[in-house]
């Protein structure tokens, strides 16, 4: 058994020492710096990025957080506004129903004052025909003249006040 | 036929002597040069590109990189950050040993007990430094299980020590007799391919092709298991229990 051979364990031992000394020191300054650097960088990428994602995220909630208030502001003065011209209109037309409705009623009054001033004519002009009636069949009948306002007097009498 | 244990003998390359001792460049000086070479290209050239999103080869580098992490994370926690340099040479050291011993004729040196002994007691001794600096005198309560009985105390310290002190041997035993039972294995069953000839020697490939398969995962397994066995003790030593 080439294992037992006591006369190769120097050269054995003297060059497993060298060369894992050799690859300590290589591992120590060379490999782990390099890989150690370039998964730090990774990882400082990522926390980055992360980072910067998580600001934009906050950037656009903030973004639509202002929107929406935008939106309900501008919602709110609209109905407002609504209201406020709403109430001007009804008021308007309010005052220019009530001021037809009074020019109406004026016109409704010169009317009707209109209609009683023709009865009256009218009331007066059959009078004066009653009388005229009334006298000429009285002279007529006596064969005299008889005076206007004699005739007048007694239609009054018989017609009244109506 | 060779013999099967023919491909463990070692082989001065190039001979030297450092104060009348024999430390000659042998086969496997070479294999160990090389599995150095390996775990450098491996880990420089494939973070050659320092990409941010990695291709196939930092990929790997990578993940080897945070496996070794990860096992120190979950076995000895957050002190433990220190001892990765060394224990990610150990890891790739031992995996890149184990897989190149895979290559048709060449030599796995993780395969020679003395190798494995060496890298056991280093870790062992290590250690127990890592623990007594830490700790000091209260270092050696590791000895003495926690809530058990007074009068037990005489019987389990012995325990508790010769457990402690046999785990360098188990642990350089194990992967040494795991290394060059896998290989021997194969190189038995490789000798009665050509003697069974063409209507006998498809059934002892067919071992090797399935062998071969097996020894990958050996060579992962048995470099993670001693990789994993060193983050244990790191944490004793670290946490006391």
């Amino acid at each position: 058994m080439p294992q037992l051979n006591v006369a190769m364990f120097p050269t054995q031992l003297f060059w497993l020492a060298v060369c894992f000394v050799a690859l300590y020191l290589l591992v120590t300054y060379v490999i782990v710096p390099r890989v150690g650097t370039v998964l730090d960088e990774r990882q400082q990428r990522i926390d980055d990025n992360l980072e910067r994602a998580a600001a934009l995220k906050a950037d656009a909630e903030a973004a639509i957080a202002t929107y929406e208030k935008a939106l309900t502001d501008a919602r709110v003065k609209a109905q407002a506004h609504l209201r406020e011209k709403t109430a001007e209109l009804q008021a308007e037309a309010e005052a220019r129903s009530r001021a037809l409705s009074e020019r109406l009623a004026g016109e409704i009054k010169a009317g009707e004052a209109r209609v009683m001033e023709a009865r009256k004519a009218a009331v007066e002009g059959v009078r004066q025909l009653a009388a005229d009636v009334a006298g000429d069949i009285a002279a007529r009948l006596t064969g005299g003249a008889v005076e206007s306002h004699l005739a007048r007097s007694a239609v009054d009498s018989v017609m009244g006040s109506r | 036929m060779a013999s099967p244990l023919h491909q463990f003998e070692i082989t001065p390359l190039i001979p030297l002597h450092i104060g009348g001792v024999d430390v000659s460049f042998t086969n496997s000086s070479l294999l160990m040069v090389l599995a150095v070479a390996a775990v450098a290209i491996f880990f420089i050239r494939g973070m050659s590109g320092r990409a941010l999103v990695p291709g196939r080869w930092q990929s790997i580098a990578e993940l080897t990189y945070d496996f070794v992490g990860g096992m120190i994370r979950e076995n000895v926690g957050h002190e433990g950050r220190k001892y990765f340099p060394f224990v990610l040479t150990l890891f790739s050291f031992i995996l890149f040993g184990n897989l190149l011993g895979l290559l048709p004729y060449s030599f796995t040196f993780t395969s020679h007990i003395v190798v494995t002994f060496a890298l056991a007691i280093t870790v062992f001794i290590g250690v127990t430094i890592v623990g007594i600096v830490l700790h000091g005198a209260h270092f050696f309560t590791l000895f003495v299980p926690s809530g058990v009985p007074k009068v037990m105390i005489p019987f389990l310290v012995p325990i508790e020590l010769i457990s402690y002190l046999s785990r360098p041997i188990s642990l350089s035993i194990r992967l040494f007799a795991n290394m060059m039972a896998g290989h021997t294995m194969m190189k038995v069953f490789a000798g009665f391919i050509i003697p069974l000839g063409f209507l006998g020697g498809w059934a002892p490939l067919a071992v090797d092709v399935a062998l071969t398969g097996f020894e990958f995962v050996v060579a992962f397994l048995q470099a993670y298991v001693f990789t994993l066995l060193t983050c244990l003790y790191l944490h004793d030593a670290v946490h006391l229990h």
